[in-house]
């Protein structure tokens, strides 16, 4: 068969269809209009599985998650409509208020480290003028490691008895910690382990970013007299606001579904880390085998997330 | 260096004065920092698989094994399987990289090229799913996976429930969509005339100018998957079939397992991420980095 780019292919028939039609414009029409469908039905041939793929694993899932939270489904007999009951269950229970404070906790704390640490990193890296293909490597080394294996890597450094961790504090004669076991400091040693898993992505968007301002700018502040704070001022944080702007987003819609940290570190029942995500792992597959709960408290995660990610998206697409 | 390529501190005054002595003191102390930080917890992983179980409750924890038992290693290999779960994860990975670039590269070059009616819609509603959080579809996706709307199959606990659902990206989608976007349509038509069908248009043409794109989409999928840790952790619960992170996961929490077997095994999970960081870290970075900058 013939093929002709679809672009160019309305054009090149209608030019055929002219020029040898013995049949008259009638059938020529009928023959653009088989070789549309044609053109179209091979298009769709080619979209068919990603199109299969999407309505069954994420358009589907959408629209069950919001319909299931408004049923009660034994998975035995037919669901039943329930109303608003699991909303009003999942509100009224006391881990409700306890795992959204402590995601909001978490996702604070981690914009703190992993907001502002890589921020800093990047502006100095960018100043080396040696070394710094083994700056962006080491960042980024534990960005390439499985979660799981950075999470229980740093259980063995925050064990209380024989960890590294508290083996260099009293080395040094600072106060030791329980860590992940003390529940003080619970909350702060899944932001660690989290935040270094994770800050060489930022690390390196910022770097590419530093890299992209003119010079001239530099230039030019250097001879009105700017100090390098007034220069970061009032030159990089201008220039990287939307590269700012976007990573923030990102973060906060990464770390509002942290779930790997206090699964393995601290439990699914400790209640000083109790995130949203880990309720719903509970409501959904331990303690409650309640899916209506766990489908309601995911559309209020997913209305949280949901406006972030929308603006982030707004952000990004305009930038094009 | 040129005044077009500097940065914030320029040349000049890194040579005068003091300048130099505090570049130095800065470039060495954050050196020695990025080392202790960033490369001494896998040197501590590594090494830790190789002292003994006793050695490693120490209260004190020695920097150095003062007996080396490198046989660990083959112990947690066998006693652990890890080695079957190794084998898994690799298996999940190239195969889920396979399906994932059909898949996405068959629809963006039919959404790029082919523009069929409601092309847009489909694009759009693809996009859309980006502002989904996984974490919020969780739930309804893993029912979905149990039972699969219109065929009625259960994909739980076999390669399926990661592969399809890992092939509905639409980031992929739309990072191959925009490279396609920039091969002339000129060049699909002259070949096009020489009577090539869509499908070789594809193969011929289009793949083999896309295989920076294709490498960076590749790479990045397989890195995903090898990550991956909540999805696979609920769709792959017979323990046999589990990636290498559920299985050291659920090691973990069995206590059956010694301190120096559990890093062998840390140790041989991050093998190949970081062997794969090594050989592709221009691509990685750079990919990363024009994502940065596209946003």
């Amino acid at each position: 068969m013939t093929v002709i780019a679809p672009q160019s292919s309305a054009a090149v028939t209608r030019g055929t269809g002219r020029a040898d039609a013995p049949g008259g414009p009638g059938s020529a029409r009928a023959a653009r209009l088989r070789r549309r469908i044609g053109d179209n039905l091979q298009a769709y041939a080619f979209l068919a599985t990603g199109l299969l793929c999407f309505a069954l694993f994420s358009w589907w899932p959408l629209v069950k998650g919001i319909i299931l939270s408004f049923q009660q489904d034994n998975f035995v007999t037919d669901p039943i409509w329930v109303g608003m009951d699991n909303y009003t269950a999942v509100l009224d229970d006391p881990l409700f208020a306890t795992a959204w404070l402590n995601t909001l906790e978490f996702t604070g704390l981690a914009l703190l480290f992993g907001f502002a640490v890589p921020f800093v990193l990047a502006l100095v890296i960018n100043e080396f003028r040696h070394a710094k293909g083994f700056f962006r490597f080491a960042v980024y080394l534990p960005v390439m490691l499985p979660p799981i294996v950075s999470v229980l890597l740093w259980q063995y450094f925050y064990d209380p008895g024989n960890g590294l961790f508290n083996a260099v504090l009293s080395g040094v004669g600072l106060p030791t910690s329980d860590w992940n076991q003390s529940p003080k400091m619970a909350m702060i040693s899944l932001v660690l382990v989290s935040t270094w898993s994770n800050m060489g992505g930022a690390t390196i968007m910022y770097l590419a970013g530093l890299a992209g301002i003119p010079g001239e700018l530099y230039e030019a502040a250097e001879l009105d007299g700017a100090t390098v704070w007034q220069r970061i001022r009032h030159v990089t944080i201008p220039q990287m606001r939307f590269i700012m702007l976007v990573l923030l987003l990102l973060q906060i819609v990464a770390t509002m579904q942290v779930f790997i940290e206090p699964f393995q570190l601290t439990g699914t029942t400790n209640p000083e880390t109790i995130t949203v995500m880990v309720l719903i792992y509970r409501y959904a597959f331990t303690i409650n085998h309640d899916f209506g709960m766990a489908a309601a408290m995911s559309v209020l995660l997913f209305i949280v997330l949901g406006a972030f990610s929308a603006l982030y998206l707004r952000l990004t697409r305009k930038a094009d | 260096m040129s005044s077009l390529t500097r940065s914030l501190i320029s040349d000049a005054d890194l040579r005068r004065g003091n300048g130099r002595l505090i570049y130095r003191l800065v470039l060495g102390t954050l050196a020695v920092a990025f080392v202790l930080a960033f490369i001494f917890p896998l040197y501590w992983m590594v090494t830790g698989a190789m002292k003994t179980p006793i050695e490693l409750a120490q209260p004190s924890p020695t920097l150095w094994p003062t007996e080396w038992h490198p046989e660990t290693y083959l112990e947690a290999w066998r006693r652990l399987e890890i080695g079957r779960y190794l084998a898994n994860t690799a298996f999940y990975a190239l195969g889920g990289w396979l399906i994932q670039l059909i898949v996405d590269v068959a629809a963006a070059y039919a959404l790029s090229k082919l523009r069929p009616i409601l092309g847009n819609v489909v694009l759009g509603g693809m996009l859309a799913s980006l502002m989904l959080p996984a974490a919020a579809l969780l739930v309804p996706a893993y029912l979905t996976v149990a039972e699969v709307p219109i065929f009625g199959v259960n994909l739980l606990n076999t390669p399926w429930a990661l592969w399809l659902p890992g092939a509905a990206n639409a980031f992929n989608i739309y990072v191959l969509k925009r490279f396609f976007d920039q091969i002339p349509n000129d060049l699909l038509d002259s070949a096009g005339i020489d009577g090539a069908g869509r499908l070789r248009l594809l193969w011929h043409i289009i793949l083999p100018l896309s295989r920076p794109v294709l490498a960076v989409v590749s790479i990045f999928a397989i890195i995903g998957s090898w990550k991956d840790f909540l999805w696979p952790l609920l769709v792959l619960q017979e323990a046999e079939g589990q990636t290498i992170s559920v299985a050291l996961s659920r090691l973990a929490s069995t206590g059956r397992v010694t301190n120096n077997e559990m890093f062998a095994g840390l140790a041989i999970a991050s093998i190949p991420m970081v062997v794969i960081f090594m050989v592709f870290q221009r691509s990685i970075l750079n990919g990363l980095s024009a994502g940065a900058l596209k946003g």
